[in-house]
């Protein structure tokens, strides 16, 4: 499935920009819906993320009230036993892959790029491909309630209870084509932020001077880079195997279930680090902002990271101590898997120093952010539960899995994505939301999660095994049952108001944030709330970490910070740090960014129609015609797309006129028809104008500290 | 200040010319590095399916076998032809380097001709082991061979397209010397691809089950 990848980078590269060939008029409306259908900014993109995996949070969240209803009571009547299988199958898919990854996608689309002051990501229509993509998974994927029954198979999928013969249905085989659909989208915004992290810093910023979410980001980038092919493969021999004949995972044939597995499980593991590690990253930010100190052992918080991206790699058998692999293999396992525990330990002890005799803020983000540090704590712990081979026997196919999964993903990674939501809202949207519905958001979300899933370890222990759709009254399990049940409606009741929150912000009081209403360290707080279309008017030029922390206060002899006066006012537009707000044109004029096309989405629509094909290629007698019509329509996106420049060059020539002026900053430059015909490098434009600063002001130009300024 | 003027120390004071790629934080322009990014994460798909060959050798429980089956002289050739279109690549960068683009192109052909000499030897070897009543569907060894190899030969395909499409827009004089990196992403592509090769012929021909 990676195929897709390949053509498009060479034939980008290929084209001269000035071959102004496109198939279709190029998109210029500033608003409406078309400016969000055809966006490639960074900062839209991360919005479509956020709103569309929220929604599928909501779809996600109704799947799980319904399978709480089941269980509510012994005998229950709300799903039968099929519909249970679908629903808990669902359940699992939409959260990992359509709720956690996008919803931390989102944030590395919207604050990633601010914080390491760029103008953009590296390959903007890329990054709205991968949007378009997830989306179009997500859809298909969802599409099968309709079409005749959702896949029912879990979401780990195990063959062959999910081959041909036990699975004949075509929910199997939404879910296959589904997540390689969503594992493209997520592959290539991985390359994407790689590389833009990699190389679009802002002058000055060194890898150890990286805000600690970018390199989380960074991190988790990378373990996506290198686990999502691992699962394409598995669902790859997969869908060989259904529609094919093949006979990777037929026993009859020889094959070895446990072979899916050990592949499902590579890039499960690896997988579960995705899903935390960016909510680690947010609540390295909201910790030290909220606890006025800087985050304790900020060089230790990444190089954990780092141990856990690689030693996240060693664990997965964990999952398969029940299989029977022998205890040569299941010993190695548990030790590391007991020795994952340290780094992700440091950790906490790093958020915990990091508050200790801090001023602390109990704003909502730092709620939701020390909610995240004691609940994956719990969760944690019953993790290192798991390591011990013969107690993971014990508990292998129990609730109490499900509630050790649950503290890391639910009371992990959403405590953390909450955080992030409540600490970046105000940067996002340019309103704050109310305090004190966030407090009730946080200690509801709080309470009915813990009401929720706490119980679920002595339902576990008591002996409940996961994936049954009801059980008998006599086997005593009613009563912690209920209790979990009510627990996950007083999380719907808390996902309310967050949701009457948002609509009050917007609608009812708005209250307009400042560009950094918390007093943050990092760069995004820099520029006006909501930032401006080119995010930086002058890329800033990066001298700590904390950078933004450091232009706005000094020390005092005895250490204390001391606001730096002359900072203060500027609080509305630009940069707080210079000073030179009304340099710059404020409209962005003679800042040259990527404009918008049509062509990502045209190609990413070209992916569902493959998988529309490849579902029902199987059923119709082997006729794949749909799925080369689905590739040719990717294929003439791609192309399409190579043909456009990836910024249309501006009539009025203004970026010459200010780059003769002098002292505009870089993009100016960059962005000249010279740059744009010498280069071809159609979509790197935002590079030239993160790096092409420096080369502005060395060239003598009146830089921002010059003395033109 | 002091970092800035650090970083600044090599560049040249010019306006934005070929060389500004080099202005990224790495020097690697960032359709070179997503290259090598996208290459990596491309080792693990062949990876695990280099590792489910592996798994499923000697396990057929019925034949052929690929002892019965192979042909290894006429692989060694094919293997050959695939090799060397990885040096008419080199000498294609080579001749837009120089901005010699005749030769530029005649490489670009040659080594999308050879490419394309290997995927119909490809092509060929599948229609004998089908004949010889190897299928997809036979056993283990035909299941994990052609979807290993075919994975392989998808890739050489689209790669050929690549070369294809440079080819074309040198024709149309839009390939410029100044433009090489276009080109030596697409090998870095290519050179890839023979890579594997290298690796999938010695694990899946040569190593005796």
């Amino acid at each position: 499935m990676t195929t897709v990848l390949e053509p498009p980078s060479p034939e980008a590269l290929a084209t001269a920009p000035t071959d102004d060939t496109g198939l279709m008029r190029r998109p210029i409306e500033p608003k409406g819906v078309w400016s969000w259908i055809t966006t490639v900014d960074h900062k839209r993109v991360g919005i479509l993320y956020g709103v569309t995996a929220f929604i599928f949070f909501l779809a996600g969240g109704i799947e799980a009230l319904l399978m709480r209803l089941q269980l509510a009571k012994p005998d229950g009547t709300v799903l039968g036993a099929e519909a249970y299988n679908e629903v808990f199958t669902m359940h699992g898919t939409t959260m990992v892959f359509l709720v956690v990854m996008p919803l931390s996608a989102a944030f590395f689309n919207y604050v990633m790029p601010l914080q390491i002051g760029a103008r953009d990501v590296a390959f903007p229509r890329l990054n709205s491909f991968s949007y378009w993509a997830f989306l179009f998974g997500g859809l298909f994927l969802y599409s099968s309630f309709l079409l005749g029954g959702a896949p029912d198979g879990g979401w780990f999928g195990y063959a062959p209870n999910t081959s041909i013969t036990f699975s004949p249905g075509h929910g199997i085989d939404f879910w296959i084509f589904g997540l390689q659909i969503l594992g493209i989208a997520s592959t290539v915004s991985a390359v994407n932020f790689i590389v833009t992290m990699l190389n679009m810093r802002a002058p000055g910023m060194t890898l150890m001077r990286m805000p600690i979410f970018s390199w989380m980001t960074l991190i988790s980038s990378f373990l996506i880079l290198f686990a999502m092919p691992v699962i394409t493969i598995a669902l790859f021999l997969l869908s060989f195997d259904r529609n094919f004949g093949a006979n990777f995972f037929n026993p009859a044939a020889g094959g070895d279930p446990v072979l899916w597995q050990h592949l499902f499980w590579i890039f499960g593991h690896p997988e579960v680090y995705i899903l935390i590690l960016p909510a680690m990253g947010m609540v390295s930010e909201v910790l030290p902002v909220f606890s006025r100190k800087p985050l304790f052992g900020y060089p230790v918080m990444v190089f954990s990271g780092i141990a856990i991206g690689f030693m996240g790699w060693g664990v997965w058998v964990h999952h398969m101590f029940a299989v029977g692999l022998g205890p040569v293999a299941v010993s190695a396992f548990s030790l590391s898997t007991m020795f994952i525990a340290v780094p992700t330990g440091v950790k906490i002890f790093n958020w915990i120093a990091t508050t200790w005799k801090g001023s602390l803020k109990l704003t909502t983000p730092m709620l939701f952010a020390m909610g995240f540090i004691a609940m994956f704590t719990i969760g944690g712990l019953s993790g290192v539960t798991h390591a011990v081979a013969p107690h993971d026997r014990q508990q292998t196919d129990t609730y109490y899995v499900v509630a050790h999964f649950h503290y890391v993903l639910f009371g992990g990674a959403l405590f953390g994505i909450m955080a992030g939501i409540y600490y970046w809202w105000p940067k996002i949207f340019g309103t704050m939301l109310d305090e004190r519905l966030g407090k009730l958001n946080f200690w509801t979300w709080f309470l009915g999660f813990n009401l929720a899933f706490g119980p679920m370890h002595l339902l576990g222990l008591q002996g409940m095994p996961r994936r049954i759709y009801t059980y008998d009254k006599s086997l005593g399990l009613d009563f912690w049952n209920m209790a979990s049940t009510v627990g996950a409606f007083i999380i719907a009741f808390s996902v309310c108001v967050f949701l009457y929150n948002i609509w009050r912000s917007h609608k009812r009081k708005r209250v307009k944030a400042p560009a950094d209403p918390w007093d943050a360290r990092t760069l995004e707080w820099s520029i006006s709330s909501p930032p401006p279309h080119y995010n930086f008017a002058e890329i800033p030029t990066v001298h700590a970490l904390d950078e933004l922390w450091h232009r706005k206060y000094t020390e005092d002899d005895e250490g204390r910070p001391v606001r730096v006066e002359a900072v203060e006012a500027a609080d509305d537009d630009s940069e707080p740090g210079n000073g030179h707000g009304e340099d710059h044109d404020e409209h962005g004029h003679g800042i040259h960014m990527p404009s918008p096309s049509y062509y990502p989405l045209v190609a990413a629509f070209g992916l569902p129609v493959m998988g529309y094909g490849m579902v029902y290629g199987r059923s119709s007698g082997q006729s794949y015609v749909v799925v080369v019509l689905g590739a040719l329509i990717l294929l003439a996106g791609l192309f399409a797309w190579a043909m456009e420049p990836s910024a249309e060059p501006e009539e009025d020539g203004h970026g010459v006129v200010e780059l003769a002026s002098g002292g505009e900053p870089a993009l100016v430059a960059a962005a000249g028809p010279a740059a744009l015909e010498a280069g071809g490098q159609e979509e790197s434009e935002p590079v030239e104008g993160a790096s092409g600063a420096p080369t502005d002001s060395g060239r003598g130009d009146p830089g921002p500290e010059g003395p033109g300024a | 200040m002091a970092t800035k003027e650090k970083s600044l120390a090599h560049e040249e004071p010019v306006t934005p010319a070929p060389e500004h790629h080099h202005a990224t934080n790495t020097g690697l322009s960032n359709e070179k590095l997503a290259m090598w990014a996208f290459l990596g994460s491309e080792c693990l798909l062949f990876g695990a399916l280099i590792s489910t060959y592996f798994l499923y050798r000697g396990r057929s429980l019925e034949g052929p076998t690929p002892e019965e089956i192979y042909d290894i002289p006429y692989t060694s050739v094919s293997s050959f032809v695939l090799l060397m279109s990885s040096l008419t690549m080199v000498l294609a960068l080579a001749a837009i380097q120089r901005g010699d683009y005749r030769r530029l192109r005649v490489w670009l052909l040659a080594t999308a001709l050879l490419g394309a000499s290997f995927i119909a030897g490809q092509v060929y070897e599948f229609t004998s082991f089908i004949r010889e009543g190897l299928t997809i569907k036979t056993n283990l060894f035909g299941s994990s061979f052609f979807v290993l190899t075919g994975f392989h030969g998808v890739h050489v395909t689209l790669g050929i397209v690549m070369l294809l499409s440079l080819w074309n827009l040198s024709l149309r004089g839009s390939l410029t010397q100044d433009r090489s990196e276009v080109v030596e992403i697409a090998g870095l592509y290519w050179h890839f691809v023979d890579v594997v090769w290298i690796v999938i012929f010695t694990v899946v021909y040569l190593i005796p089950t």
